[in-house]
């Protein structure tokens, strides 16, 4: 096996397997959360953080588990990693863990996850289902960052909390609220689109 | 009971905090079966059903399982297993009892697990520290107010597949700018006070 392998098993959830704008997987805290760019980046790498550790254990117990309990058994893996996290964040993070709120514990319930235990961790060794949930993860703490950076942008006037502009911009509310959340996520992908028709001709 | 509040409880949940538009619970179904008003009815009452189910026995374990033993920290690991052997228990039920209703949710049956409304509705109710019957109501309230906006997205998207849409907007993001001017008219109800 070549180094290549896992450059590519590792780059792919970045842009070409994107979780976010390509699969369409994981809406609810992509939508719900990202009313800044801070409050998305914190999302993903929670998200990230319970994504590797569950590939990572799970491709560890893959030959132990049975065939036909196996969806059982993952869920009781996540389910174990998300507490662990939404403790971790509850006693280190308290401001931030009250912004995200609900979304935490619901990150058992983020299909990318299970989706890359069934079809990735459960038939891969360590390594690679490592770099898989790492690419993975850090493709979908990307795009909550951009969506969240763009919504502050034109909601706020700021991007990571610092003013962009002066006292002359307007910043259009609309934005940060959840009506907001719909129509940026509309207009990225009609974007991707656009980019895709470019790129074929 | 005072039905005041169980009131307050039902507006509030299907339009102050519509879980779609204003909590942004249960997302994937939303933009995965609102292709067509048919196949949204279906998900909608296999999702009402399911909710409100999961309210209640979610309410009598977190209470009379979980409270007693000081096993809260437990709560997210205890609730999703109830709620996927529920959904299983569910969907067994319905395929013995009645096998109309089997094939007409089918499909939609095993997706309800990984909807995250339920598990969020579940916690919520916890949150916010409804007895019983409030919690069963608020259930099914969120439930209704879910299967309305997917039942609102669908008819709209619908109607979309016969106009003529730009290249890049075909597809999904015509339906998320769509949900976007949803939302903003569900947002006239946002300050409301019951």
């Amino acid at each position: 096996m070549s180094g290549k392998k896992y450059y590519q098993t590792f780059i792919k959830g970045i842009f070409k397997e994107n979780p976010t704008f390509v699969l369409l997987l994981g809406l609810c805290p992509t939508l719900g959360v990202t009313s800044s760019a801070i409050n998305g980046l914190a999302m993903g790498v929670a998200t990230l953080v319970v994504l590797l550790s569950s590939n990572i254990l799970i491709s560890m117990i893959r030959k132990i588990i049975p065939d036909k309990i196996r969806i059982p058994a993952y869920i009781m893996v996540i389910a174990t990693l998300v507490t662990v996290v939404d403790m971790g964040m509850n006693a280190y993070l308290p401001v931030l863990y009250k912004v995200l709120g609900l979304f935490i514990p619901l990150i058992v319930v983020n299909c990318i996850i299970l989706g890359r235990a069934e079809s990735f961790a459960s038939k891969n060794g360590v390594v690679l289902s490592a770099l898989d949930g790492l690419g993975i993860g850090m493709g979908f703490a990307l795009s909550l960052t951009v969506l969240g950076g763009i919504r502050e942008i034109l909601g706020n006037g700021s991007l990571f909390n610092i003013a962009l502009f002066g006292d002359v911009f307007q910043p259009a509310i609309i934005f940060i609220l959840p009506p907001g959340a719909f129509i940026t996520m509309g207009f990225i992908m009609a974007g991707l689109n656009q980019l895709k028709k470019m790129k074929k001709k | 009971m005072d039905l005041s509040t169980l009131f307050g409880i039902v507006i509030g949940s299907i339009f102050i905090n519509n879980f779609i538009f204003a909590r942004f619970l249960g997302l994937c179904p939303f933009m995965g079966v609102s292709k067509k008003i048919e196949s949204s009815i279906g998900m909608g009452m296999a999702v009402t059903f399911v909710m409100t189910v999961a309210s209640a026995v979610t309410w009598v374990v977190y209470n009379y399982l979980l409270v007693p033993y000081h096993l809260e920290y437990l709560q997210i690991i205890a609730f999703i297993l109830v709620i996927a052997s529920l959904v299983q228990f569910v969907e067994m039920l319905i395929q013995k009892t009645s096998p109309n209703l089997y094939k007409a949710l089918g499909v939609f049956l095993p997706l309800i697990t990984t909807n995250c409304a339920v598990l969020g509705v579940a916690i919520l109710n916890i949150q916010e520290k409804y007895n019983f019957i409030e919690t069963t109501v608020n259930g099914f309230a969120a439930a209704i107010g879910f299967t309305l906006a997917l039942l609102m997205l669908a008819g709209i998207r619908e109607r979309i597949a016969y106009s003529d849409v730009p290249e890049a907007f075909q597809g999904v993001a015509i339906a998320f700018v769509s949900a976007g001017l949803l939302a903003i008219a569900f947002m006239g109800f946002s300050g409301m006070t019951i």
